[in-house]
């Protein structure tokens, strides 16, 4: 549906079949009460994608990842993720989280656990996997995080940026297909801003699927297959990085990028 | 600090002295045995007369005032250790008042201390612990978004907070009995303790629960905890050292409170100060002395509270 930005993709989606989506949001509508915070939302996201959510405070960013794995509810339209309709009576929710990563503006670590803990408590207690080889999974993900030596420490001794580093590897443990990012590095001191978003990088080149509200435009324009600008509960601009940036379509993602540049 | 400050002052000391000047005058120490020590300044048939309660009153308020200008003077901890010793003296004295017979307390503590007080402190310590119980799955089912458990975990806090203990340790114990359940006084005092006390504590658990930030909610919710396994690896590990020393209050509570299960007949302390002394007309004795024992478990068990509070607050 973005073929017109991409015209090499569009020639392949024109010959082999479109590539299943992993996750399809349909019409969707959110309300707070009256206030009406997702409106009328519509995207697909193709296994392997990287797309980068930015747009002005209250628009809605967050609520819209948080609704793909269901941290908050939807009531209206249709929101899919890997073929799993996500409904007010669905069976099985939890399945569906545990395939979708998700980090956090604050971290989120569990404090009373050792940042090896803190990996290891989702492939154990959720997947069923032997504690050995949850420590051995633990491990490996701190590595690729560049933390492996401070994993039996506590949360409370790490600085932010490492803590954020955990939380990744600690959703990665899970293995998941598709990961939420909710401004990862907006909490974070400037000069722990780059141990994170190179992490991020690293996952991207490796494939993973990811979806990243954040304002880091390098980041974006290093990795991003898509930049979506929300404003008001409403997807206003769906671009490549490079278009979204420096020849945006819309008044609205001009003013908004004017502000932040 | 303030007091000090205030007690150096000379207007403030006269106000004081005055205050108890008027005070005791219109008591009338005049027949107290502190008249009788001042005898040769007021005769000692002056009782009841105007000069006696004058001259008693500016005696005994000068003496007090004197006392508190120099406690005044005194360190912080000097002043407190003064007072406490005061107040101990001031309460020997009224306890020798009765004329007990300390002869009688002796002969009847050890089975006051080996009977009542064991008595006390196991029914409390089992109570606590169902009490815990109770508390973890009412508060658990007060924030759950099931209607059915909220709906009963707020219709039993609202029932056994909202009746006096007594009353729940009678209904217990006689109305159990009337649906067929015949029950010992002891598991009856027992189970109206734990369920007060459950009630109760259900809202100290259910503070601490909401306590524990939203985000390890949803963090342990991302990588697919049910609300099971959130609860018991995540949320309860971080919420009991925030619960353990108001429950520590609660068990301090609970072993004076204890004291209600002596109408059913359980032998603890309280029955054994009641019912001990009766045969030989020594009520006081056994009251004072229960009491003595109630004050002192409950000193231990606060200087215990207070040890534990200080290791939960480091964390
Ligand atoms: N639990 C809630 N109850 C009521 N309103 C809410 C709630 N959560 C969010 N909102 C409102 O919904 C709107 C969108 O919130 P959201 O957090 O998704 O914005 P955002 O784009 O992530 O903003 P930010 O950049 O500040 O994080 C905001 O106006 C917010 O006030
Ligand atoms: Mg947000």
């Amino acid at each position: 549906m973005n073929s017109v930005h991409k015209p090499d993709v569009a020639v392949e989606t024109a010959v082999k079949p479109a590539v299943k989506p992993i996750v399809e949001l349909k019409d969707v509508n959110k309300w707070y009460d009256d206030f009406h915070c997702l409106k009328d939302i519509n995207l697909t996201v193709t296994p392997g994608e990287r797309i980068v959510i930015c747009g002005p405070s209250g628009s809605g960013k967050s609520t819209m990842i948080r609704c793909i794995n269901r941290l908050e509810a939807h009531q209206s339209g249709e929101i899919i993720v890997d073929d799993v309709v996500l409904h007010e009576h669905m069976q099985g929710i939890d399945k569906v989280r545990s395939e979708v990563g998700m980090v956090f503006q604050s971290f989120n670590l569990f404090p009373h656990m050792t940042i090896a803990e803190n990996c290891m408590a989702g492939p154990m207690w959720v997947q069923g996997v032997p504690k050995g080889e949850a420590r051995r999974l633990a491990m490996k993900y701190l590595e690729q995080v560049r933390i492996p030596e401070q994993a039996d420490k506590y949360p409370g001794q790490l600085s932010g940026g490492q803590q954020q580093r955990v939380a990744i590897a600690r959703s990665l443990c899970m293995k998941p297909k598709l990961m939420l990012f909710d401004e990862p590095t907006s909490a974070l001191d400037p000069e722990m801003v780059s141990g994170v978003l190179d992490t991020m990088i690293d996952l991207a080149k490796e494939g993973m699927t990811m979806l990243c509200v954040t304002h880091e435009m390098g980041f974006a324009r290093e990795v991003a297959d898509r930049v979506i600008f929300m404003a008001d509960g409403e997807i206003v601009e769906e671009n490549t990085p490079g278009e979204f940036f420096d020849n945006p379509r819309e008044a609205r993602t001009q003013q908004f990028l004017s502000q932040i540049l | 600090m303030q007091e000090a400050r205030l007690l150096s002052k000379t207007p403030f000391v006269v106000a004081l002295y005055a205050a108890f000047f008027v005070l005791l005058f219109l008591v009338d120490m005049s027949g107290t045995g502190f008249a009788e020590l001042l005898a040769p300044a007021i005769g000692s048939d002056g009782e009841g007369s105007v000069y006696a309660r004058f001259v008693t009153s500016v005696t005994l308020s000068a003496i007090i005032t004197l006392g508190i200008w120099l406690i005044g003077k005194l360190q912080f901890n000097a002043q407190r250790v003064t007072v406490w010793l005061i107040m101990a003296g001031l309460f020997m004295l009224f306890f020798t008042s009765f004329d007990l017979s300390f002869e009688f307390i002796q002969s009847k503590i050890w089975f006051m201390v080996s009977q009542g007080i064991l008595t006390t402190l196991y029914i409390s310590v089992v109570s606590i612990s169902i009490a815990s119980v109770l508390a973890i799955i009412g508060a658990v089912a007060k924030l759950s978004s099931n209607g059915f458990a909220n709906g009963l975990a707020s219709f039993y806090t609202s029932f056994f907070r909202g009746l006096p203990l007594l009353m729940q340790v009678y209904l217990i114990y006689l109305g159990l009995p009337q649906l067929g359940f015949v029950i010992d006084a002891v598991p009856a005092g027992i189970l109206a303790l734990s369920l007060c006390y459950g009630a109760y504590m259900t809202e100290i658990f259910r503070a601490g629960i909401e306590s524990i930030p939203k985000g390890q909610w949803e963090a342990a919710r991302s990588i697919g905890f049910k609300f099971g396994l959130t609860m018991r690896r995540i949320i309860l590990p971080q919420a009991i050292p925030l619960i353990i020393p108001p429950t520590g209050n609660q068990f301090i509570a609970m072993l004076k409170d204890s004291s209600l299960v002596s109408v059913i007949g359980v032998w603890e302390l309280m029955f054994l100060a009641r019912t001990l002394g009766q045969k030989d007309f020594k009520h006081m004795e056994m009251l004072i002395t229960a009491a003595m024992l109630y004050w002192i478990l409950s000193m231990v068990l606060e200087y215990a509270q207070s040890h534990i509070e200080r290791r939960y607050r480091k964390g």
